[in-house]
């Protein structure tokens, strides 16, 4: 197995990633790569009561995610690696060769513009999406499973919406 | 009427988590009780997660209220709301709610919202069934 999903999404563990995701996909660990978790033992723990216990969390900033990915790309289980912002999944894209990346939640802020009923980007980060794309991931939005997956294209011009 | 089946009023605790599921619990607990009043539903679309914390926190302060019921331990409105507790002692989280949490706190008028909020927790807990197919 390997890792299933790299997801943006700013709420990081939550009900659509632990439940919604986990439980069709039999997701078995979650790799969380936030630069501010993984400095806080508090913010650990938080993280870790919120998964049931059949499922492992890892804490990664994005310096040593990069280099831990290639172990949990031959995990023998099923996983699911989680950024809170654009610029963390860019790093991966770009340093650890990540070629699919999942919009799942950038939620409302004055200076973003709803795209999606999930998502809401400011012009840096429509850039920042873009730039993802053209290193070579594919980039859709999308929720939960039984949601239509969004193509970038179609998440920046609105016409989604 | 006795004073006894007055309904209090005031507002004793939030209720927050996914879709409009406070909004649905508190109007069952309207229907069954008349006690809907006691408990502010609190919907979170489309927030992040700062902004949750934010919601949660102006509405208890707001209120003054100190107990905040949720739906799922891994949940955003359960993370914001052990965020809260980080902070303000005083104030308790049950996540997991479900009807029969709901309708035990409203009408433990006697208790203080803690410790009514522990013991709804307990009976909504038992509250769970299974019936039939040799269950």
């Amino acid at each position: 197995m390997t890792i299933e999903l790299y997801r943006i999404d700013d709420r990081l563990i939550h009900g659509q990633v632990v439940v919604g995701w986990g439980q069709p996909l039999n997701i078995r660990f979650i790799v969380l790569v936030d630069d501010a978790v993984a400095a806080s033992d508090w913010e650990q723990e938080l993280y870790r009561m919120g998964v049931p216990p059949e499922m492992d969390i890892y804490f990664h900033t994005a310096s040593d995610a990069v280099a831990a990915i290639p172990k949990y790309r031959s995990d023998p289980r099923r996983g699911i690696l989680l950024t809170g912002d654009i610029a963390t999944m860019r790093r991966l894209v770009d340093e650890a060769g990540v070629s699919a990346v999942n919009v799942g939640g950038i939620h409302s802020r004055p200076g973003r513009t709803q795209r999606l009923r999930y998502v809401f980007l400011s012009p840096d980060e429509e850039s920042a999406l873009r730039a993802l794309s053209e290193r070579g991931a594919s980039v859709t939005a999308q929720d939960v499973p039984g949601a239509r997956p969004v193509a970038l294209a179609d998440l920046l011009s609105g016409s989604a919406s | 009427m006795s004073s006894d089946a007055t309904a209090p009023s005031a507002p004793r605790a939030i209720v927050a988590g996914h879709g409009d599921f406070a909004k649905g619990l508190v109007s069952a607990v309207e229907q069954i009780t008349g006690r809907g009043a006691q408990l502010i539903p609190v919907s979170v679309h489309q927030l992040g997660v700062e902004d949750i914390e934010n919601v949660l926190r102006a509405r208890m302060l707001e209120a003054g209220v100190r107990v905040i019921f949720t739906d799922l331990q891994a949940g955003s409105c359960t993370m914001a709301s052990r965020r809260i507790l980080r902070d303000m002692s005083d104030a308790v989280l049950v996540a997991g709610t479900n009807l029969p949490t709901l309708l035990d706190f409203v009408f433990a008028d006697g208790r203080s919202g803690p410790e009514a909020a522990r013991h709804a927790a307990d009976r909504g807990r038992a509250a769970i069934t299974v019936h039939g197919a040799g269950a």
